[in-house]
């Protein structure tokens, strides 16, 4: 390697930059994949919490160790108490999501698309919207009681916000100048909202059902902790009366996966809708 | 030769400033009129009346049933392939091979099924350019179409406008503020000053059209003096000359 005359560094008074030694390949430290050393982490985590179970610092009652979860979990399914709480509690998203995403994104139309909607719908949903979802659970028990309705409905509510809030947004925020081709290139209404407003909103609707899965889930658990019979909510109540940390841990990991499965569709959902956007 | 656009009387008002005084303009057929002024002096905003985007204007508007805009940016659908964009609101029974049609003779064959935001910003105009052509225009409005191409892709373009127009002779109006786009590509110029037209020449330099050519030096210096450009000053023929 040559190094730069020192007298030119001298006189002009310049910074060396860090750039790389050429063809230096002795001293190369060995690495391991970023991927493992993220994963070891983790390992370490769950040793010490084993450990700290096994020893005896943390009590059955307060947390169960992670093997005691792990046969819990299978206990779990190999009696189906698990599988028939998961239907339960998937069927109760499924239609809160299967109601609620259609109602938010109707309304948004609407409102997006006429003044008339516009006056009608969007200064009763913003004003709406700033009340907690889950602060209206008991008003809801008093009109359809404790039922299944009432959570699906919860759910419905918490979904529909959402939505529509994104997609309002974003039929507002269209590019005004692919309105104005719409008309240079004399489209017709129906065909200017299919063509140029529906696709021209449809990232901002996704962004809604994105936020729309991760409230469904959170408003699951809590509908179902209160007055249920079956589901995964259910079963973590009932496991707490009983000290059963380690259900209890079951489900959350459960919830967990659940969630990380539904925002995974929801991606793959925007990958294939939104192919047309740079860098998918 | 019959009348493409007839405009008489045109006024526009935009909160109490009078951008358009009672513009009168008159395009025959065929012609290729280039409309130079400055930045906000209402070209662009006669060039909206003229497409029809614009219900706030007063006078007398005739222009014909079958236009098309080129606008700065090349405004494509990003959600919908380019043949898609070409055919836009196109209400033909063959109108998917005319659009293969026109994107071949942008030189755009082969992109059909191309996503708009692949293109480059050269052929998104052109992809432009062929939705423009598609609908077989009588009059065809040009607003700075250039203007954020690059300088070598911007000859091309020039090329390729002239090449087109001359097959299908459209009437043309080209709103631009670059005196010597406008020299090269019209065979009249406007120039649309406070409001009214204060300068209508034709351009009667001999093609092929060259800058070094002694009628296109003249009609520059003339048109740039309307326009308040002092060549003189400001560098703008020496460009060696640093302003202190």
């Amino acid at each position: 390697m040559t190094l730069l005359d020192a007298r030119v560094v001298e006189h002009h008074d310049l910074e060396r930059l860090p750039t790389r030694a050429v063809a230096d390949t002795t001293v190369r430290r060995r690495q391991f994949p970023r991927g493992l050393e993220r994963l070891a982490g983790v390992v370490l985590l769950f040793a010490i919490w084993e450990l700290a179970a096994r020893v005896g610092w943390l009590s059955p009652k307060v947390l169960a160790g992670p093997s005691t979860v792990l046969t819990a979990g299978v206990d779990m399914v190999r009696d189906g108490t698990l599988g028939t709480a998961l239907w339960a509690s998937v069927q109760r998203v499924f239609w809160g999501l299967g109601l609620g995403i259609p109602i938010g994104a109707a309304l948004a139309l609407v409102a997006g698309l006429s003044r008339t909607g516009d006056d009608m719908i969007d200064a009763n949903v913003q004003m709406l919207r700033f009340v907690p979802i889950i602060g209206l659970q008991p008003l809801l028990i008093l009109w359809i009681g404790i039922g299944e309705t009432a959570k699906i409905s919860l759910i419905v509510l918490g979904v529909a916000f959402p939505v529509y809030v994104n997609t309002y947004a974003a039929i507002r925020s269209l590019d005004p100048g692919h309105l104005q081709l719409a008309d240079v290139v004399g489209l017709g209404r129906w065909s200017r909202i299919r063509r140029v407003i529906l696709p021209g909103a449809l990232p901002g609707f996704l962004v809604g059902v994105r936020m729309a899965t991760a409230v469904a889930w959170l408003l699951l658990v809590f509908a179902e902790q209160i007055n249920a019979r079956s589901g995964l909510g259910y079963l973590m109540i009932r496991a707490q009366t009983f000290f059963q940390s380690d259900v209890i841990v079951v489900c959350l990991v459960v919830y967990a996966v659940l969630g990380l499965l539904s925002d995974g569709l929801v991606r793959l959902l925007e990958r294939t809708l939104l192919r047309w956007q740079p860098g998918r | 030769m019959s009348a493409a656009v007839l405009a008489r009387g045109v006024r526009r008002t935009f909160a109490g400033r009078e951008v358009l005084r009672g513009l009168d303009v008159e395009l025959a057929d065929g012609d290729f009129v280039a409309l130079l002024g400055r930045s906000g002096s209402g070209k662009s905003t006669f060039l909206r009346a003229l497409a029809g985007l614009d219900r706030g204007v007063e006078g007398e508007l005739l222009v014909p049933s079958r236009r098309s805009v080129v606008f700065q940016d090349a405004r494509l659908l990003p959600w919908a392939s380019v043949l898609d964009n070409v055919v836009l609101g196109l209400r033909r029974r063959d109108a998917l091979a005319q659009g293969r049609a026109a994107l071949a003779e942008v030189g755009l064959a082969g992109h059909e099924d191309d996503w708009p935001k692949t293109l480059s910003g050269g052929e998104a105009q052109r992809a432009a350019l062929a939705r423009a052509l598609v609908r077989e225009p009588q009059l065809l409005l040009l607003d700075e179409p250039f203007g954020a191409l690059d300088a070598l892709t911007r000859i091309r373009m020039h090329a390729l406008v002239q090449q087109l127009c001359g097959r299908y002779h459209p009437a043309v109006l080209l709103v631009t503020h670059d005196v010597d786009e406008a020299l090269l590509l019209a065979d009249r110029v406007l120039v649309l000053s406070d409001g009214v037209i204060s300068l209508d020449a034709p351009v009667d330099v001999p093609s092929p059209r060259l800058r070094a050519d002694r009628q296109f030096i003249h009609l520059r210096s003339r048109l740039l003096a309307e326009l308040g450009v002092d060549e003189t000053a400001e560098g703008a023929h020496d460009p060696l000359v640093v302003r202190a």
